[in-house]
């Protein structure tokens, strides 16, 4: 019964953390799925999201910024709010930039928003974090804390969703579609491509924050490794093109399978990979061991009884990161447009783009 | 005997089909141009024998042999060079590497050979060295034909080789046409200019909406009526 | 005054040529594939681990020097990187030659992470030492002081840039290098053979990033994520330089790494210009304008 519960505690915890990333996963949607802007900086806003949340519900303390006490919700929402204007400043002079330099760009102001919260002690306690983040319902008693958490973070998704498929419907999201469709034609229409580009940037990365303060508020803590780009930014894009990128639903789907993947993996992969893994390689080891150095052999079976690194059980995270990578190829080259692929408005599919497109690659 | 052969060539960029059922041929020693209005898919039609186009239809012959569905660099070892009507030299290498790249798949000793092109193309000797994005657009036509003259092509692949250039240039440069042909070379060329073009041409196509409309040869077009009020009438030839 | 020399424009022009031979590989790939590979930097990471395997697996260290060691594994090492790069190149780039740019940046983002998650587990995650013990400084004219590693660095990065200088200006695949970095279009209708300029691309700018990642584990430590944390110093330096362009790329290295150095230098009182915490982001600072505002690079230059 126990253990049973503790499973039941456990999938709460996936339903809340996929749910966190399908909130990354919308943002992105809106910025590369339906805009096509590639923004390999989407740690960048989950960390101003998370921290401006974080600094601003936390109790105070000696160590970093805050007191202010104020409630999640207006935490959460001031987060956003100043995602706005720094999101618009990156956008204002990045956005032009052709997509492989953009990516660039957008990963180096990541890494340098990440930065400054490692380097800025006085107001996030530096590489230490901010902790003692205050957790909605937090009171309650288990498993109703945890019930009502997953379920707040459910309903964002759907409201989101809800929004973000008006918006994509809406003319405005029309529009949108046939700027990334077919730029010239917009630019042709008179249309100010790159307010409305903006506009979606912006627009994706408060979601973003949304998303960065959520996971703050879930496990109680912020500190500049939840901004480090392999969990905070590649991964995202692993479940957005996984799931389908410009399908909102794919979005969703993508976060939450990929997400229940990594994790179970994590939790496992240890308890069923070391065995069959090391039969696996067993042989190998044994006859390398032989006429290889020692000090090559970096890689004992027997877990080392002091530190615990380089058995094989050490190694199931990085397998998974590996798996991931893996995934991702394999979606590229056989399921390019994701599980749920783009539902294409219909407007949009009467013009015959794809040889407009094809047209215009060809080499003159 | 026809050195180039395209009939019954169907197809397009992507999905878009461009040309419907064109057919044409060069045969050797023989000059042959394509005019037509914009868009009309003259070069597309040159770009069909180089595989560069998506055939849904059609045959490209190469002294009788199939080459339609060979990669771009093979069609070049079988001895048929493609000078594009833009971006046709490497703006960034020198005058005498081009000319060797021109030459890449050759094995032997090609060193004779830009000699050549250098009697041919004199101003091209004083530049060897400089870059050739830094040349006029008259003499980078040069390197452009110079360097598909490398290896000693059967047939010679020129898409509006007189665009853009001053008439003075122009001349020139179906002066060297005609020399190169004089040589033996076999050449389909696309012209915008097409009195000039039909002036020196053995036989021409005329190509409306991806079809074959006319074909004749240069003088019989020239007096063509229909022709002149197309392509040759009054204020039509606008860069004479 | 000395120690701006000692301690910052050496050690800046020891860690400027190390992304220099990074960024010259970004920058052949990006001329010739037409797209920014993001996996460079764990190229690097790998080839020095596979360094470090050859150096522990030849008998002969411990008979030889260290030196001699190096200049026998380095090599062996960039081969065999270079296969497997190759190999990556046909399973996982190859079938996007004619896809938009953007799908094959994706794909080297997962590239990336089976890159780095690989040597993660055969060599492990922890911190290693490509050499041991530590090395007294030269001295000369009684006030320069060089760590005799950075000598040897810095000789050895202008020795291969000196080869690269001979590849594209002299040989006949580097030449169409070049012309492809020009106009692939035009490369393929002029009879070059582009898979095989492909090949020679990659196989050149992993032999780069080999011997940019062993440097970089000479100069400090080997871990497994050090090739993506100099990854967009590289970068900048490419950008700098004019991406694409490889000459560009030797200097716009140059100028990142003095410049990361020099922001630490007390200019103003007697702190450090900027904390060193912002060393790193010194170069993502100077790409992210040189983006916005020279996107050409420094130099003459040109956006593909």
């Amino acid at each position: 019964m126990e253990q049973l519960y503790g499973y039941f505690l456990y999938s709460l915890s996936l339903l809340t953390f996929g749910g966190i990333y399908a909130i990354l996963c919308l943002g992105l949607n809106i910025q590369w799925g339906f805009t096509g802007l590639f923004n390999a900086g989407v740690a960048g806003f989950f960390a101003i999201g998370a921290y401006v949340s974080a600094i601003l519900t936390a109790p105070e303390s000696p160590r970093h910024l805050g007191g202010y006490d104020l409630p999640i919700p207006v935490g959460v929402f001031i987060a956003m709010v100043v995602c706005v204007p720094v999101a618009w400043a990156i956008g204002r002079v990045c956005i032009r930039l052709r997509s492989d330099y953009l990516a660039i760009a957008t990963l180096g102001i990541a890494e340098i928003i990440r930065l400054v919260f490692k380097n800025e002690l006085w107001a996030t306690n530096g590489a230490r974090g901010v902790s003692f983040v205050p957790k909605p319902f937090e009171a309650w008693d288990s498993p109703w804390d945890q019930i009502a958490m997953a379920l707040v973070v459910l309903v964002i998704v759907a409201l989101l969703y809800i929004a973000i498929e008006l918006a994509r419907t809406s003319p405005w999201g029309r529009l949108m579609a046939a700027i990334r469709e077919d730029e010239p034609a917009a630019l042709a229409a008179g249309k100010n491509v790159e307010r409305f580009r903006l506009e979606a940037f912006v627009i994706g990365a408060v979601v973003m924050a949304l998303g960065g303060a959520m996971m703050a508020h879930y496990i109680k803590f912020v500190d500049p490794k939840m901004a480090e780009p392999l969990k905070a930014t590649f991964l995202v894009w692993v479940m957005l093109i996984a799931g389908g990128s410009g399908n909102n639903k794919g979005a969703i789907l993508g976060a939450m399978l990929l997400w229940f993947i990594w994790s179970i993996t994590e939790t496992i992969a240890p308890i069923i990979i070391p065995d069959s893994f090391a039969h696996v390689v067993y042989p190998f080891h044994l006859v390398a061991s032989w006429f290889l150095p020692e000090a090559w052999m970096a890689t004992p079976i027997a877990p080392d009884p002091v530190t615990g690194l380089d058995s094989w059980d050490s190694k199931a995270p990085f397998l998974r990161v590996f798996l991931i990578g893996l995934a991702l190829q394999i979606v590229l080259q056989k399921f390019s447009s994701g599980i749920l692929p783009e539902q294409r408005l219909q407007s949009l599919a009467d013009t015959d783009d794809a040889s407009a497109r094809a047209a215009r690659s060809s080499p003159s | 005997m026809s050195v180039l052969e395209l009939t019954d060539i169907t197809g397009g960029y992507g999905e878009t089909e461009i040309l419907h059922s064109v057919s044409m041929r060069v045969d050797e020693k023989e000059i042959v141009v394509i005019i037509g209005p914009n868009g009309a898919g003259k070069s597309t039609a040159m770009k069909a024998v180089f595989g560069l186009l998506n055939l849904t239809a059609g045959t490209v012959r190469l002294n009788d042999k199939d080459i339609t569905h060979l990669a771009p660099e093979q069609v070049v070892r079988k001895g048929v060079c493609y000078v594009p009507q833009v971006g046709n030299v490497f703006p960034n290498l020198s005058v005498e590497e081009n000319l060797e790249m021109g030459a890449y798949v050759r094995t032997d000793d090609f060193g004779p050979r830009i000699q050549e092109m250098y009697e041919l193309f004199p101003d091209l000797r004083t530049k060897r060295s400089e870059a050739a994005g830094a040349l006029s657009g008259g003499q980078r036509q040069m390197v452009a034909m110079a360097k598909a003259l490398m290896l000693d092509p059967k047939i010679l692949l020129l898409d509006e080789p007189t665009a853009g250039l001053s008439p003075k240039y122009r001349g020139e440069i179906f002066r060297v046409v005609r020399d190169i042909n004089s040589i033996g070379v076999a050449i389909l060329m696309v012209e915008q200019n097409a009195k000039q073009a039909l002036n020196i041409a053995d036989r021409g196509y005329i190509l409306v909406d991806g079809q074959n409309r006319m074909d004749d040869t240069g003088p019989a077009l020239l007096s063509n009526p229909e022709v002149g009020e197309m392509f040759l009438g009054g204020g039509t030839d606008k860069a004479a | 005054m000395i120690d701006l020399l000692n301690f910052h424009i050496i050690p800046g022009l020891v860690l400027g040529s190390i992304y220099a031979l990074g960024a010259i590989g970004v920058s052949l790939v990006f001329g010739i594939l037409r797209f920014a590979n993001f996996a460079h930097g764990d190229t690097m990471t790998l080839g020095t681990y596979i360094t470090y395997t050859f150096i522990h697996l030849t008998p002969l260290y411990g008979i030889v020097a260290l030196p001699l060691a190096l200049l026998i594994a380095v090599p062996a090492a960039m081969i065999a990187t270079g296969l497997i790069v190759l190999i990556i190149d046909r399973l996982f780039y190859r079938p996007f030659r004619n896809s938009p740019v953007i799908i094959v940046v994706i794909a080297s983002f997962g590239m990336m992470l089976m890159i780095r998650s690989s040597i993660e587990m055969i060599w492990g995650p922890q911190l290693k030492a490509m050499i041991t013990g530590i090395q007294p400084p030269w001295f000369f004219f009684d006030t320069i002081r060089v760590l005799p590693k950075h000598v040897a660095i810095l000789i050895a990065a202008l020795v291969l840039m000196g080869i690269i200088h001979y590849l594209l200006s002299h040989t006949k695949i580097g030449k169409a290098m070049r012309a492809m970095a020009d106009s692939p279009d035009l490369a393929r209708v002029t009879g070059i053979d582009t898979e095989r300029v492909v090949k020679a691309t990659w196989m050149i700018g992993t032999a780069l990033a080999v011997a940019a990642g062993v440097f970089l584990a000479l100069d400090g430590q080997m871990k497994p994520l050090m090739g993506f944390s100099v990854l967009l110093a590289v970068f900048a330096s490419a950008i700098l330089g004019g991406i694409g362009r490889p000459y560009g790329a030797m200097a716009g290295g140059l100028v990142i790494g003095v410049a990361e150095e020099l922001s630490t230098y007390p200019w103003i009182g007697d702190g450090p210009l900027l904390s060193p915490g912002y060393k790193a982001g010194v170069s993502f600072a100077i790409m992210v304008a040189m983006l916005i505002w020279r996107p050409n690079g420094l130099f003459k230059g040109k956006v593909f």
